[in-house]
Formats: C-alpha cells, sequence, structure tokens
C-alpha cells in the first residue's frame, strides 16, 4: 500500500514556487521542535512518521508548519509528556483569554 | 551521526554491485520510496552506518546501526513510460535491510 506522503513519481501539475515571510506562530513552532529535539523528548523520525500519519485531507489542506505543530503534539501526547485532557483544557483558556482580548 | 563500528551490522556491498530493492509493502514508517521497490540498481557507494530511523520513528534505539547505500537506478528501470535519454540515472540512499543482491 502507498501511504499518502509517499507520492514520488505522480501527477502533481506545475510547481508553483512562493515564498513568504514566517509568521511569528510558524518561528515558535519551528523553536519547539529545536528545544524539544535538544531535550531529547522527540526525535526528527518521530516528528516525520507523525506528519506521514496526518490523514490525506488534512495533510493536503494543512500548510508546513501546521503539520509540524500537530505531529509535535501527537509525539508529546504518545510519549506522555502531555494530555488530551491538558491540551484540550488549555486551548479552551486560550480561547477564552483571546475572546476576553478582541472584547476589550 | 555514523553509529561506532561495534554496533554496526555489517556492509553486505560495495560499490558496482548490483542490488535489488526489496517489494515489500509493511505498515511502519518506511524510508524506501514506494517507486524504487522492486527495482534492480548498482551500488555507487557506501554513505556509512546509522540507526535504523524506522525504528527511530517509534523512539527505539535502532541500533545495531544500519549500512546505507547509495543506489544509482537507471529512470528507465523506474518509469515504465520514460521518454528521456537511456543514459539518464537517479541515485537514492536506501538502508540495507531494504536490499538484496540482484542476480
Amino acid at each position: 500500500m502507498r501511504s499518502h506522503h509517499d507520492m514520488g513519481g505522480l501527477e502533481a501539475g506545475p510547481v508553483v514556487p512562493s515564498e513568504h515571510d514566517y509568521a511569528p506562530w510558524e518561528k515558535r513552532v519551528d523553536a519547539l521542535m529545536m528545544l524539544l529535539s535538544a531535550r531529547g523528548l522527540l526525535k526528527v523520525d518521530e516528528l516525520r512518521r507523525n506528519i506521514e500519519a496526518i490523514g490525506p485531507e488534512a495533510y493536503d489542506r494543512m500548510s508546513y508548519y501546521e503539520r509540524w505543530i500537530t505531529s509535535i503534539t501527537q509525539t508529546l501526547l504518545q510519549r506522555g509528556v502531555l494530555t488530551s485532557d491538558e491540551l484540550g483544557r488549555r486551548m479552551e483558556e486560550m480561547k477564552a483569554r483571546h475572546a476576553a482580548e478582541q472584547a476589550q | 551521526m555514523s553509529g561506532p563500528a561495534t554496533d554496526a551490522i555489517p556492509a553486505r556491498f560495495k560499490p558496482g554491485d548490483r542490488v535489488t530493492v526489496r517489494e515489500a509493502y509493511p505498515l511502519g514508517h518506511l524510508r524506501t520510496p514506494f517507486y524504487a521497490r522492486g527495482a534492480t540498481g548498482v551500488v555507487e557507494r557506501l554513505c556509512g552506518a546509522f540507526a535504523n530511523p524506522e525504528e527511530l520513528a517509534f523512539n527505539r534505539p535502532g541500533l545495531p546501526a544500519q549500512p546505507l547505500y547509495r543506489v544509482r537506478f537507471r529512470q528507465a528501470e523506474l518509469w515504465a513510460d520514460y521518454r528521456g535519454p537511456a543514459r539518464d540515472t537517479i541515485e537514492i540512499e536506501i538502508y540495507q535491510h531494504w536490499l538484496e543482491a540482484a542476480p
């Protein structure tokens, strides 16, 4: 079975080069990856494996660093560094804080 | 990150040897592209021995280290409808456990 990411040789249409400045959150994702690697909490091969595990529809829709943060999160869940409950609650907190800031 | 010689699997192939990529489709994290499986090429060089990334991907040590080769294939060997010159080649880095001696 061919995995979705393993697309070498398939028709892909023309390559459209596009450059953009990295958004602050993208730089933070990169820094997070570096720090987690340095502390032995994530291997680059795990990052790749979890990127490849993203469902085909989401894989195609996500940007480069969206795939990274998804994969980093999965790895930390698998390693027991985070729990889904912690993550869910923290995301709710952030959402509420953001909404409060917008309301001001 | 070459593995220490004491903890590396001995190299079975040398430059010039003809090798066939195993036609295997297991689950897991695989470092051999789909399109190269089953193809026959020639060892161009031994790159060294490295912890097996297919194991590292599951946070296991991946030791003893696996020899990694750069293998040269004729494009026409990989793509049935290849229309470029017959001399065109592609080189792919492949771990030893994916390779068998070709007749």
